[in-house]
């Protein structure tokens, strides 16, 4: 059905291929965490075990053993038991199996932590914040850095001699030290700006101009620390995708035609720009890691929190909850800058049009 | 030779190899004129600089000096297990993909873009957070090579497959060379220059990612790491009672050798790509 229309056939080709990313991540996510022999249950029973006897602490175990989906049910959901009354064991398999069902409707289990409250609530009270804050930053910064880094190899000179050294020891500065080091000098030392949080003790979330006002003024620290470095990553990169241009055979020619300046920038910045594109796809995943840090640090109420204070209490379900999350908003963004390469790529283009 | 030459005029590589020399003395040279012990109490939480302990202690009185020391060894450890794993994984899949090409070449590319895309923070969280006990600075440092070979393994089949149709390649194939023999001595030679510079920026990103993971909790049991002690000056609240050398010079050093690192790969790459040499 796709033979006429090479468009949807391109599209519907990269959507297969993220579709099995997807399950391979899924499957990361199961398989890992049960490398080891941490198990929710045990983690959960050793909290509670102490206030109970032997046989409310057999009843409470086995309800988590049901709840966790660790061992076999019949049809009237009651748990299937072997000849001495031991509860049967699900294979991984099927665990498995049910994990991957959960999953794609959304469903990540409940937390160990903050039994019973669904990993799904803590997620969708933390996204928000994480999408605010990431999004802007990055595509901000991806633009300012690329238009930085072509400025750098074109007029070369002092801007590149001054710029360039600094872009990339700003770049070697890892995400955390920097967000450390915003937080020290503007919020403690200075006491310019909050640090901790995303808003003001005691205020509830809400679309009152009094909450706005107090998160736009945690938002400023945060955002900073992710965009400074997407800058200084994006113009090191497209400096020397430029310079690279620099050389090829139409600059000179456009030179020696003596063609404006500012036409040659742009007739660069186009070429050049598609490279950094699918370096900003590949690259993403990184970035992402190093603004989750940004939010541990800034203790911004988003999904890297979550996930810290899940890694201190061994919050399971939430950790591979959020991995899980935080891996398909990076497919999402691969997908989206792929569709858009194949818009923008004029051979992509070109293949796809006169290709059959 | 001619190449060296080069490379030790140029004022990039004199600064990271600078920078790199100094970083590698401050973690081997002390030991050797200063007793320093990273498990020894010397005075109270966070005695701020005196002429005694350089750097003033830490949140439980240790000797901060003695733990950078401690630090930055195993730092410079992780980075370098880390970046010889990840290089040797990513050339291997790489070049034997790049020149085989045919249905091998289509898998091992589909299985390296497919763990591309899939963050290795992600995968390094996951892996570290599954073995609580047992989590050795080796064993963090062979996770982050087997997670981050992914972007070495792309750039060197490319790099392999443009190589596959020049005559020399052909020729030792007329010549009765096996697959093994055409990559170890026809392909991967052209390629040398490169792979040392990949395991440059493997090895900055090793470091990188040790302290990330340390950061999170999710450091080695057994050993101090610049980031494990980071770790602990922020959750012993270092910045708000503005113990700067608890956490201040960790942060130096591990952007120092990221730095000299990046600094050295760039420099190298200005020399190594006629294009790019002036």
């Amino acid at each position: 059905m796709f033979a006429n229309h090479p468009t949807l056939r391109y599209i519907a080709g990269r959507a297969g291929w993220y579709a099995l990313t997807f399950f391979v991540a899924v499957a990361i996510n199961f398989w890992l965490p049960r490398l080891g022999d941490a198990n929710p249950v045990d983690t959960l029973m050793s909290k509670v075990s102490g206030s109970l006897d032997a046989k409310s602490a057999r009843d409470k175990e086995e309800s988590y053993l049901k709840e966790f989906g660790l061992v076999d049910l019949d049809e009237q959901g009651r748990i299937v038991r072997d000849a001495d009354g031991v509860p049967v064991r699900t294979s991984i398999l099927s665990q498995f199996i049910r994990y991957v069902g959960m999953s794609v409707r959304g469903d990540f289990g409940s937390s160990i932590v903050q039994y019973p409250r669904p990993v799904a609530d803590i997620i969708t009270t933390a996204l928000p914040w994480t999408l605010a804050l990431q999004i802007p930053a990055l595509i901000l910064g991806w633009f300012i850095g690329n238009s930085l880094g072509a400025l750098a190899a074109y007029r070369r000179g002092v801007f590149d001699r001054v710029l360039y050294p600094m872009a990339l020891l700003v770049s070697a500065i890892p995400s955390f030290c920097f967000g450390i080091l915003l937080v020290y000098v503007f919020g403690i030392q200075l006491e310019w700006l909050p640090t901790l949080g995303g808003y003001d003790d005691g205020m509830n979330p809400g679309l009152t101009w009094a909450f706005v006002q107090s998160a736009s003024q945690y938002y400023v620290l945060p955002f900073f620390s992710i965009f400074l470095l997407v800058v200084g990553g994006q113009a090191i990169g497209m400096r020397s995708m430029c310079i690279y241009e620099l050389g090829t055979d139409y600059v000179r020619y456009a030179k020696l035609l003596g063609v404006r300046e500012s036409m040659i920038v742009r007739y660069m910045f186009r070429n050049a720009m598609l490279p950094q594109l699918t370096g900003l796809a590949l690259t993403l995943g990184g970035m992402v890691g190093g603004a989750l840090i940004a939010e541990m640090i800034f203790s911004y109420p988003g999904l890297g929190l979550s996930m810290l204070t899940a890694i201190q209490s061994l919050d399971y379900p939430v950790i591979t909850g959020c991995t899980l999350l935080v891996t398909i908003c990076v497919l999402i963004a691969n997908f989206t800058v792929d569709i858009l390469i194949g818009f923008l790529d004029p051979r992509i283009r070109a293949a796809r049009e006169g290709g059959h | 030779m001619k190449l060296i030459r080069h490379l030790l005029r140029t004022p990039g590589f004199l600064v990271g190899a600078t920078l790199l020399g100094l970083t590698l003395a401050i973690a081997f040279l002390p030991p050797l004129v200063m007793s320093l012990d990273a498990y020894q109490r010397v005075g109270l939480a966070y005695l701020p600089p005196t002429a005694e302990h350089w750097l003033g202690t830490d949140h439980l009185g240790i000797d901060m000096v003695a733990l950078l020391v401690a630090g930055l060894r195993s730092s410079l450890y992780v980075g370098f297990l880390a970046g010889i794993i990840a290089t040797t994984l990513g050339t291997l899949i790489g070049v034997y993909g790049g020149y085989k090409g045919g249905l091998i070449d289509d898998l091992l590319t589909a299985c390296t873009n497919l763990f591309l895309v899939i963050p290795s923070l992600i995968v390094l969280i996951l892996l570290s957070g599954s073995l609580q006990e047992g989590r050795s600075l080796t064993l963090i440092a062979v996770f982050i090579g087997c997670t981050t070979w992914t972007w070495t393994a792309r750039a060197v089949r490319a790099q392999a497959s443009s190589l596959r149709s020049r005559d020399h390649v052909a020729l030792a194939r007329i010549n009765g060379y096996g697959t093994l023999g055409i990559v170890f001595l026809h392909i991967l030679p052209y390629l040398l220059s490169y792979l040392f510079m990949v395991f440059i920026l493997q090895t900055a990103s090793g470091i990188l990612s040790e302290s990330v993971i340390s950061m999170l909790g999710l450091g080695p049991y057994d050993s101090i790491s610049l980031g494990n002690l980071l770790n602990q000056a922020i959750r012993n609240e270092a910045l708000s009672d503005g113990a700067w050398w608890a956490f201040f010079p960790p942060m130096v050093l591990i952007t120092v050798i990221a730095f000299a690192l990046y600094v050295i790969n760039t420099s190298m790459e200005g020399i190594f790509n006629p294009r790019l040499r002036k």
